[in-house]
């Protein structure tokens, strides 16, 4: 049930697969685009909703170790439990008590990729409101969800045991971040880094999603540029009409469903030499930071707001992928 | 001066010691805890010599203290006070002045100035001995101190109550600790003091009734509070007031002046690898800096894997596991280990195996692949993550330096690389400046397994070639010693899986030649040039000989089938090298080749089941080529007429002339190499004292025999191997010339 007509299956198609990964998870320069498996169709954007235009802070995880699906809510009576006691620093905590704050575990079964993808894993964490009214919501302080887009080239290398969800990302308090990832460490044995997005990937995003063509009006296509070794700092925005971002890039991609690395370059190297021309500025000698599209914005630090539920997989594969290569 | 007669290392030798100290490294062993608390204090031990005494004397002051004393400036209790206190900060007391201090601080001898400075300095070197808290807990039943020195012992003692070594007795005493409840000002202390104490056997009607009467008088205070909601949680029955579900801090912060003091003490004590220390009691304390949550260099503490417990059980996840599993905070010592080893398992973060020598032995024991994966994933992101040289302006390079020493002592311990390690090795060696972290990194290096993987060389020999190339010399030869370790690895794991399957060594064998086969080449490459860039060291020659001490002896000592002779650029340097130790361990390894060569020649021409190659005719020549060039230097004085090496020493006799140099033939014999000037000098003086004209033609005839025998007697033992092997000496009697090369 995807909205729109015509346009959104060819587009579907657009979306970036993974790179083949050298044993040192040295990268191909070319992206494979595959056809959007049927599961994605069927994705009910009304589920995900909520993981749109909010502010996600990125991390790899690598595979848990002995997780269950089946007993997601012993896991939040016991991480509730942890919370708790870290939070009175040491002193003992009765499991299962009512506490302030409420964890909720559940699965969300339309993120996923291929076969061989685990459903997406949310994590809740709700203070109850001081008012004890029974009928008054709990408020959601922090979310965080653990996702496999496409994330085969982990996944089918795992043995039994190994629960591969390779991308974490989070929202809310660092110091909930930190409690619930320790965690998911003590009881998972696995390992939690935060990802970066460096300039050449954020390059690959702003040419990908710049390329894929929305119902709606979009945004403006920006990136951002730090420009180094300066006593102050200084950042330059670079603002592109998406209609001439995407005629752009329509001039340089040679083969639909295919990108390689020289047609990312083509692209940057034509908005730099546009900037250029306007401004006597080298944007190519100052370091990329941000990009964002109707799609998408994604920045250096790791921290990504998708706009767009159409686009959520494709994106999120991106992001798989660029997690299990920080793991392998 | 004596290398080739130290005794040989066998295979496997090589990294026993290391083996024997780890398994010394008793998980929790108190003992070595305190060997190597002392080890660390070594350099300090002088500096406290003095501070002991007078702790001492301090100590045996307070023991005998009768009446009430007042303390005057100047006095000697005011200098014993100092001593006690300065002896506290630095290294904390031992558990015998625990008793003294407590007595004198609660029988209310001195002013309540001495009592606060004293219990305040009630620092633990180790640990308190229960006794002298129970008898403190008698002192302070008959009320001979102030109400604020009882305040301020239990706050101490409730800081110190994990440092005490046993709690029975205390237990025992939980009545008389509850009776003091009714002390209003102590109450909230003695409250926490219970609920560290209090077990469910403790929890009875009338306690219960007791706390709800003081919690009508004095009001909902939260140490009633939590007490009540300990007595609930052991006995719900018995609890039946509903408590407040809400939970906020129970107790203030009352650790007192002693927190930042234990943990100073501790530090110290505990000396540069705090970090080793700690994580093996298994008691990681937090780093106090501020860290990133997911990227501490804390290495687990190992517990058990309560995630498994509940469910697995049925499951049966080790075959023959009884329904209980043993915890691994009770596994201590070896016999332990074998005991309960039908129902161990992993702690619940593989990391924290690394620093405990017991789980090591048990994961040599169970070939499970979620172990290795787990450890993979595990130590791959934190090497990644804490890399200095990776990571811009990462401040922690020692903690990283500690970790990469844990995780190298673990595979000596194991005898096998970690692939994580592996990995991180060929990812960050090109973009390592050589310099940070270098003994750890190199040493890392030496457990990188021989694997079929063909791509060593870009990942490997070509950064490892640019950095020595461009290094000092001592860089250059830690990377000859770590590359001499590798190969001594590879041939021992290689050594062990002959033993263990000759069936498929057809398969692994031409793997493992080739492999190194490689590394022998690679080495004998950067030697020749090293020692050209670095006018032929004395220092790298040394290095580079000692890897092919190991080269020479492949065939015999590791059952391989290859023997690789060193290149020219190495032998004529060591051959005409100025110091006899180079020039000793030449002839040292010329015999090897020799004996190597000749057992492969017999073994050949047997066909015993020896491994059937053949070494190439090449492989024979270049000895023999060497062979005639050494015993043309240094014992027919031919070199310049016979060497037919191409790089060799062969001359031409009218260019030889246009020297001008005297006696120029016999000018790299055993008596003129300028490696052997020296002996022969002193032996010139033993035998002719009076000559000062130091005449070398003297040595010939017997006394050329008799200056061997010198010469063996000064250690040059490889000379000696070599004379007696490769020399055919015409007539014992007589000789000084003839000779000739053998093979």
């Amino acid at each position: 049930s995807s909205n729109g007509s015509g346009g959104p299956r060819r587009l579907s198609r657009a979306l970036p697969f993974g790179r083949s990964h050298g044993r040192l998870g040295v990268s191909s320069s070319g992206r494979l685009i595959v056809p959007a498996p049927s599961s994605q169709e069927k994705a009910d954007p009304q589920k995900t909703a909520f993981l749109l235009r909010k502010a996600w802070t990125l991390y790899s995880v690598t595979p848990l170790y002995r997780f269950r699906r089946g007993r997601l809510r012993d896991y939040a009576r016991l991480l509730g439990a942890f919370i708790a006691a870290e939070k009175q620093k040491g002193l003992a905590v009765e499991v299962g008590v009512e506490l302030d704050i409420k964890v909720a575990l559940s699965s969300l079964a339309d993120l996923r990729g291929s076969e061989l993808d685990q459903d997406a894993l949310l994590v809740q964490l709700s203070s109850r409101s001081q008012a004890s009214s029974k009928n008054s919501e709990d408020k959601v302080v922090w979310s965080g969800w653990f996702c496999s887009v496409f994330g085969d080239d982990l996944s089918e290398n795992v043995p039994e045991h190994f629960t591969c969800l390779p991308l974490f990302l989070t929202h809310g308090a660092e110091s909930y971040t930190s409690l619930v990832g320790s965690w998911f460490q003590k009881t998972f044995d696995c390992c939690f880094r935060r990802l970066a997005i460096s300039p050449l990937n954020l390059s690959w995003m702003v040419a990908m999603w710049a390329g894929c063509k929305l119902d709606r009006a979009a945004s403006a296509v920006e990136l951002v540029f730090s420009v180094p070794r300066l006593a102050q700092p200084l950042d330059i925005s670079y603002a592109i009409h998406p209609e001439d971002a995407k005629a752009l890039w329509d001039t340089v991609q040679k083969t639909p469903g295919e990108i390689t690395q020289e047609e990312v370059d083509v692209f940057m190297d034509c908005l730099y030499a546009h900037f250029h021309r306007h401004f006597k500025i080298h944007l190519s000698a100052a370091k990329l930071v941000k990009v964002s599209t109707g799609i998408a914005s994604a920045q250096c630090d790791g921290i990504v707001k998708i706009l767009h539920s159409q686009y959520l997989p494709g994106v999120l594969m991106l992001l798989t992928e660029l997690a299990i290569s920080q793991i392998q | 001066m004596q290398r080739s007669s130290r005794a040989r290392k066998q295979p496997l030798h090589a990294h026993h010691k290391s083996q024997t100290d780890l398994s010394a490294w008793r998980k929790g062993g108190t003992i070595d805890s305190e060997k190597s608390l002392q080890s660390h204090q070594s350099a300090n031990d002088q500096k406290y010599d003095s501070q002991e005494e007078s702790l001492e004397q301090a100590l045996s002051y307070f023991e005998k203290v009768q009446d009430c004393v007042a303390l005057k400036k100047q006095s000697v209790p005011q200098k014993h006070l100092d001593a006690v206190e300065s002896t506290a900060l630095k290294q904390g007391l031992p558990p015998e002045g625990f008793e003294i201090l407590l007595n004198i601080v609660l029988s209310g001898k001195f002013a309540d100035t001495v009592n606060t400075r004293l219990l305040k300095s009630l620092i633990p070197a180790s640990v308190i001995p229960e006794d002298s808290v129970v008898k403190a807990v008698s002192w302070l039943c008959v009320s001979k101190c102030s109400g604020n020195i009882k305040l301020l012992f239990l706050k101490w003692l409730i800081t110190m109550f994990d440092y005490i070594d046993h709690k029975e007795q205390l237990h025992a005493l939980y009545g008389i600790f509850f009776s003091f409840l009714q002390d209003e000002r102590l109450c909230p202390c003695i409250c926490h003091l219970l609920y560290l104490l209090t077990r469910k056997e403790h929890v009875n009607p009338f306690r219960i009734r007791r706390l709800l009467e003081l919690q009508a008088r004095m009001g909902m205070q939260s140490y009633l509070q939590a007490l009540l909601s300990l007595y609930k949680l052991f006995c719900p029955e018995q609890v039946t007031i509903t408590l407040p579900g809400k939970m906020k801090t129970y107790f203030k912060n009352s650790d007192g002046p002693w927190k930042a003091a234990i943990t100073a003490v501790r530090q110290r004590n505990q000396g540069p690898s705090s970090l080793s220390q700690t994580l093996f009691l298994g008691t990681a304390q937090p780093r106090s800096r501020k860290r990133k949550w997911n990227a501490q260099l804390v290495i687990p503490a190992s517990s058990a894997n309560t995630n498994n417990l509940e469910d697995d059980r049925e499951k049966c996840f080790y075959l023959y596991s009884t329904n209980e599993s043993f915890p691994l905070e009770q596994l201590h010592t070896f016999p332990q280990l074998l005991q309960n080893i039908h129902r161990l398992e992993f702690p619940s973060q593989m990391g924290s195996v690394l620093t405990n020598p017991l789980l090591l032995h048990y994961m040599n024991c169970v070939k499970d692949e979620s172990i290795y994966l787990r450890l993979y994933y595990w130590m791959g992101q934190m090497l990644q993550e804490e890399c200095t040289w990776c990571m811009v302006d990462n401040p922690y390079e020692e903690e990283f330096k500690s970790f990469l020493e844990t995780v190298y002592k673990a595979e000596c311990f194991l005898q096998e690389g970690f692939s994580a390690c592996e990995e991180f090795l060929y990812k960050t060696l090109p973009l390592w400046d050589g310099f940070c972290c270098r003994s750890e990194v190199l040493r890392l290096l030496s457990w990188i397994p021989l694997s079929s993987f063909s791509d060593i060389k870009s990942y490997l020999y070509d950064p490892l070639a640019q950095l020595f190339f461009t290094s000092s010399i001592y860089f250059k030869c830690s990377v000859l010693e770590s590359l001499k370790e590798l190969l001594q690895n590879w041939l021992n794991c290689n050594a062990i899986q002959v033993d263990l399957e000759s069936s498929s060594l057809n398969t692994t064998l031409s793997g493992l030649v080739n492999g190194v086969a490689e590394l022998v080449r690679f080495v004998g490459w950067i030697s020749t040039v090293g020692l050209r860039l670095e006018n032929n060291s004395m220092l790298l020659l040394y290095f580079i000989l000692d890897f092919y001490e190991i080269v020479c002896d492949m065939y015999l000592k590791y059952n391989l089938p290859l023997l690789i002779m060193l290149p020219a650029g190495i032998f004529y340097p060591a051959l005409l090298s100025m110091d006899s130790v180079n020039l000793n361990q030449l002839c040292y390894i010329m015999y090897r080749y020799r004996t190597n060569l000749v057992a492969a020649k017999e073994n050949e021409l047997c066909k015993k089941k020896m491994l059937q190659f053949k070494f190439s005719d090449q492989t024979y020549q270049v000895y023999n080529q060497y062979i005639i060039a050494m015993v043309g230097c240094l014992w027919t004085s031919s070199a310049f007429q016979k060497d037919i090496h191409p790089q060799g020493l062969h001359m031409d006799d009218e260019l030889l002339s246009k020297t001008a140099v005297k006696e120029l033939r016999n000018s790299f014999n055993i008596v003129y190499h300028p490696a052997m000037m020296g002996y022969s000098i002193q032996f010139l003086q033993q035998i002719c004292p009076d000559d000062t004209t130091f005449n070398f033609k003297l040595i010939k005839g017997k006394k050329w025999n008799w200056y061997l025998e010198y010469l063996y007697t000064q250690g040059l033992k490889g000379l000696k191997v070599f004379i007696e092997s490769s020399i055919s000496r015409v007539s014992q009697a007589s000789c000084n010339k003839a000779g000739n090369a053998e093979a």
